[in-house]
């Protein structure tokens, strides 16, 4: 698997494609998508740069803690690299 | 006498007559029609042009994504261009998708694959026509990432706890076809016949595909 990466805990508002449940949580890139225009600007017509998408594979223990009801299944999600932030790989 | 007419209010089939939609205009329903009607006053789009992309997508469905699931599992060359680049192989069978940026994901002995949009209602759309009124609630949005499993089973699917889970949620640009596995006992099937056994649910991993002579 690749990278570790963690999803920031930041909660601006408006639009944005980053789903709540996965703020501050810690995955693994499955693999890189290219780039795509921003929609945090596209979504208010504004000039729209473009940022690499990534998706990214959490456990189910990483999300729901002692709650989940499969630790070891996943959910995978695109996630944009203004959200990510590189982790040094586990030993 | 509280009965006299117990089924006025029943069509001959016996069901409650639908009510007319009399009720007012919600802000967003008001706000299409200004944008349409401000689009076509403007010369942007024409009505005719309006309806006419209204029929392509209510000409989409799920046969379009049986047929690539088909041709999937009978040419495994085929199989592993989907892998690659769903979009480019849907293209490849004559499937007019658009812009859409497909991914397909394959359920195999060890995974089984579920598509959802947490955010919204992301769908591939361009490939198998509009979603299934449950994909777009809340109920099945917020449940699909936390105890995806109960959701499965209520779809009348008890996956073994040896088989790995991934839950796929279209945060954003990509959409998802979950390649479900070849059903036993259809060596003998052509394309077209395993086609038949491809459900629209099987290609969102709500389900698995019919079995043949079922």
């Amino acid at each position: 698997m690749g990278e570790r990466v963690r999803v920031k805990a930041m909660m601006p508002p408006g639009h944005v494609r980053a789903p709540a449940y996965l703020r501050g949580k810690t995955g693994e890139i499955e693999r890189s998508l290219g780039a795509f225009k921003n929609p945090e600007q596209l979504a208010y017509a504004l000039p729209a740069s473009h940022k690499n998408l990534y998706r990214v594979r959490f456990t189910m223990a990483e999300l729901w803690g002692a709650a989940a009801e499969t630790p070891q299944d996943v959910v995978e999600a695109e996630i944009y690299e203004h959200w990510l932030e590189r982790l040094p790989n586990a030993p | 006498m509280p009965h006299d007419h117990p089924h006025d209010h029943l069509s001959p089939s016996g069901h409650p007559f639908r009510t007319d939609n009399d009720t007012p205009l919600s802000y967003f329903q008001t706000m299409e029609i200004a944008v349409r009607e401000l689009l076509i006053e403007k010369g942007v789009l024409t009505p005719a042009e309006i309806a006419t992309q209204i029929e392509v997508m209510d000409g989409r469905s799920p046969a379009n994504g049986a047929a690539v699931v088909a041709r999937a599992w009978s040419d495994p060359a085929f199989k592993a261009r989907l892998l690659e680049d769903a979009g480019a192989a849907s293209r490849e069978m004559g499937f007019d998708i658009g812009p859409l940026n497909l991914i397909a994901v394959e359920n195999t002995a060890e995974t089984h694959n579920l598509v959802v949009c947490t955010l919204c209602s992301c769908y591939p759309r361009n490939l198998l026509g509009l979603p299934p009124d449950w994909y777009k609630t809340r109920a099945y949005r917020s449940r699909a990432v936390k105890e995806p499993r109960s959701v499965l089973r209520e779809f009348g699917l008890d996956l073994p706890e040896s088989t790995q889970l991934r839950v796929h949620d279209s945060t954003a640009d990509m959409r998802y076809i979950v390649l479900p596995a070849r059903p036993e006992g259809t060596s003998d099937m052509d394309e077209s016949e395993l086609a038949k056994l491809v459900t629209r649910d099987a290609m969102i991993g709500a389900g698995l595909p019919r079995a043949p002579g079922g």
